[in-house]
């Protein structure tokens, strides 16, 4: 079991209060991840569910008892930390080992637990080295297996991949996804990159300045956003956003449009304007257009758009997917 | 950097410091060794001038044959294994507590590392004079404010007291070294291990002790190469008495109280030894940790 509710938690540090009171239930086998921008209380978020933090007032809850005051090696969660936090002395065995060495488990028991999820991680063969012998994708690893074997509740992850190259990054997320898939243990994943929270989670937490900006799946907050900040956040390049007399014939202060709605022509549309810069992706191409009056909108398009830098173009909008939004940035139904 | 060039461009430049520190070590190391072999005492009318009597290992036999001279290895043993000991668990206590955020921390770290600019002549007298005398020490006061009789620390525990008083001034060396690598360990690994449940003291055995496992090493090596010659201390208390003599005051007494330039010198090459049986032993046990 592995369900966590915190219900109407704050925290503040001295006098600012980086966490306003904040609701949350994170069902039983979940995949959460709380995304948004650097500084927005990710961390603090996830550490008060281990533990490491005391909150300042409210109550969280796991499998229904209340744990606000339970100390964090009781909560039967395990972290995995950004700086993977291995221990430098101890070989990889050991590191894996530590959790059920303090937890008294027999020898032997501890072995076996080891080796099974050394074989999970792909690790049997460097069971001997030190961490400082390893690269940074096997130590992720390791601390990883550190985790996994205390079969917590919960696994909560402190931006795991941020220190890894591109590449081993896009490994490291589909070996967690598969893991959670294998496990079907709850997960709370923290991250402020946006595909990674899409490509992983079942279900996704914007933060914004330690406020819950939209709780819900992937291709809800890709649907539906509720406000400008979680549109502008979710999206890759990210939506356009149109101010002033386009927005006002909308009945909206701001209509928001992603580039993949906005299609291409070079014969008619709804607006016009200059082509400017081209990025090539081979699949894609992400087109900076000036819009005459309305300003740069992003357009994405399949393959080569075959147009140049100083070409006129025009850009219709798909009518069923604009975004509206009223003066203070929620959306309009 | 390492071209041809610049190397021998390094060396050339270097060349005069280390001319310098081979003379300065040389030098005496070759005179000791010279007057270690003659028979050589001023007050019967010796000097270099008339020549000196060569008397081959005479003065090696004499040293080690005198009665004083295990006690003297076993104190000076007794001394730096004793003021390592409290120096280094003292030091890891105060370093992490001084690691701990506080009041008025700079105030207190600077009072911590206070005793280390005394001079040792000083604070050996200081510790004499103030606290251990029994008729006016504080202790002595201490002791009587409890209804218990003085203790005269420096004839009736003479040794402890020599220990407590060179602990006093090597407790901030050691404070300020493993205070510094206190603080490059990364809080998380303490936040892991806590998650991985255990427990304060496990958390200090397993993960504070093994980091500062190197900086204690540096303060072994140092402080032992230091603690092998300690004199002034000696010199202003016990005088070498209460079974206080260091091999370094017995030499000192041969060479300056009996005036025996020859013997005193045997002494002085039988300290080099024993400081390098001990350097080669502590390398052995701790080397290995510093290339970790
Ligand atoms: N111990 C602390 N004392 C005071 N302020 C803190 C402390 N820890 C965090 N903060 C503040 O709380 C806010 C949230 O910090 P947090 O580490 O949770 O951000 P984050 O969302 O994890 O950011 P990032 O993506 O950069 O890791 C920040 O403004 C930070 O300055
Ligand atoms: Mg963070």
């Amino acid at each position: 079991m592995g369900k966590i509710a915190l219900k109407h938690v704050t925290k503040s540090f001295g006098t600012t209060e980086v966490i306003p009171p904040l609701d949350l239930d994170i069902e039983d086998g979940e995949f959460v991840v709380f995304v948004g921008p650097s500084g927005c209380g990710k961390s603090t978020l996830l550490r008060l569910i281990a533990g490491l933090e005391d909150v300042t007032s409210g109550m969280i809850e796991i499998d229904g008892n209340d744990a606000t005051r339970v100390p964090p090696s009781k909560r039967g969660l395990a972290m995995v930390f950004q700086s993977y936090a291995l221990y430098p002395h101890m070989s990889v065995r050991k590191n894996i080992a530590f959790p059920l060495r303090m937890a008294k488990v027999d020898e032997a028991e501890r072995d076996r637990k080891v080796e099974a999820a050394a074989g999970i991680l792909n690790l049997t063969d460097y069971l001997e080295r030190r961490p400082g012998q390893l690269s940074g994708g096997q130590r992720q690893r390791v601390a990883i297996g550190r985790a996994i074997v205390r079969e917590p509740e919960a696994f909560l992850f402190d931006e795991p991949l941020s220190n890894l190259d591109a590449a081993l990054r896009v490994n490291m997320r589909l070996e967690i996804s598969e893991l959670h898939q294998s496990l079907a243990t709850t997960m709370i994943y923290v991250t402020h990159d946006q595909v990674e929270a899409m490509t992983m989670a079942d279900k996704i937490v914007v933060l914004n300045a330690g406020r819950i900006a939209q709780v819900g799946s992937p291709l809800e907050l890709y649907r539906a956003p509720q406000n400008k900040f979680v549109a502008g956040f979710i999206g890759s390049p990210k939506m356009n956003f149109i101010e002033g007399e386009e927005a006002r014939k909308q009945g909206a202060h701001t209509i928001g449009v992603r580039p993949e709605h906005l299609a291409l022509s070079t014969d008619g549309g709804t607006w016009e304007g200059t082509v400017g810069v081209a990025e090539h992706l081979g699949s894609d191409t992400f087109l900076h257009v000036h819009i005459d009056g309305v300003g740069a909108l992003t357009v994405r398009t399949q393959g080569e758009a075959g147009l140049n830098h100083g070409d006129r173009a025009h850009i219709t909008p798909d009518p069923e997917r604009i975004h509206r939004f009223d003066g203070d940035g929620l959306a309009l139904a | 950097m390492a071209t041809q060039h610049s190397r021998s461009a390094a060396r050339f430049m270097m060349a005069p410091a280390v001319f310098l520190l081979l003379v300065w070590m040389l030098v005496p190391l070759t005179m000791t060794l010279f007057f270690s072999f003659k028979k050589y005492l001023p007050l019967r009318g010796d000097s270099m001038a008339n020549g000196l009597e060569w008397v081959g290992f005479a003065n090696y036999v004499r040293f080690v044959g005198s009665s004083s001279f295990w006690p003297s290895i076993q104190a000076t043993l007794v001394i730096v294994g004793g003021v390592l000991v409290v120096t280094i668990v003292l030091g890891v206590l105060l370093a992490m507590l001084l690691d701990q955020p506080m009041w008025g921390q700079g105030i207190v770290r600077i009072l911590v590392i206070a005793p280390f600019f005394v001079m040792p002549t000083v604070s050996a007298l200081v510790w004499k004079n103030m606290f251990m005398d029994p008729n006016n020490g504080l202790l002595a006061y201490l002791w009587k404010a409890f209804g218990g009789t003085p203790v005269e620390w420096l004839s009736q525990a003479a040794l402890p007291s020599l220990i407590m008083i060179v602990s006093w001034q090597w407790l901030p060396f050691a404070t300020l070294i493993l205070l510094t690598a206190i603080q490059s360990l990364d809080s998380e690994q303490l936040e892991a291990a806590e998650m991985d449940g255990a427990p304060v003291l496990k958390r200090f055995w397993f993960i504070i002790l093994p980091h500062l496992s190197r900086a204690i090493t540096i303060v072994i090596l140092i402080q032992t190469i230091f603690l092998l010659s300690i004199f002034a201390e000696i010199f202003v208390t016990t005088g070498g008495a209460f079974g206080t003599k260091t091999l370094t005051y017995l030499i000192f007494q041969r060479v300056l109280e009996s005036q025996n330039v020859g013997l005193g010198s045997a002494g002085g090459v039988y300290a080099i030894i024993l400081a390098n049986i001990v350097a080669l032993f502590l390398m052995r046990i701790v080397g290995k940790n510093l290339d970790a």
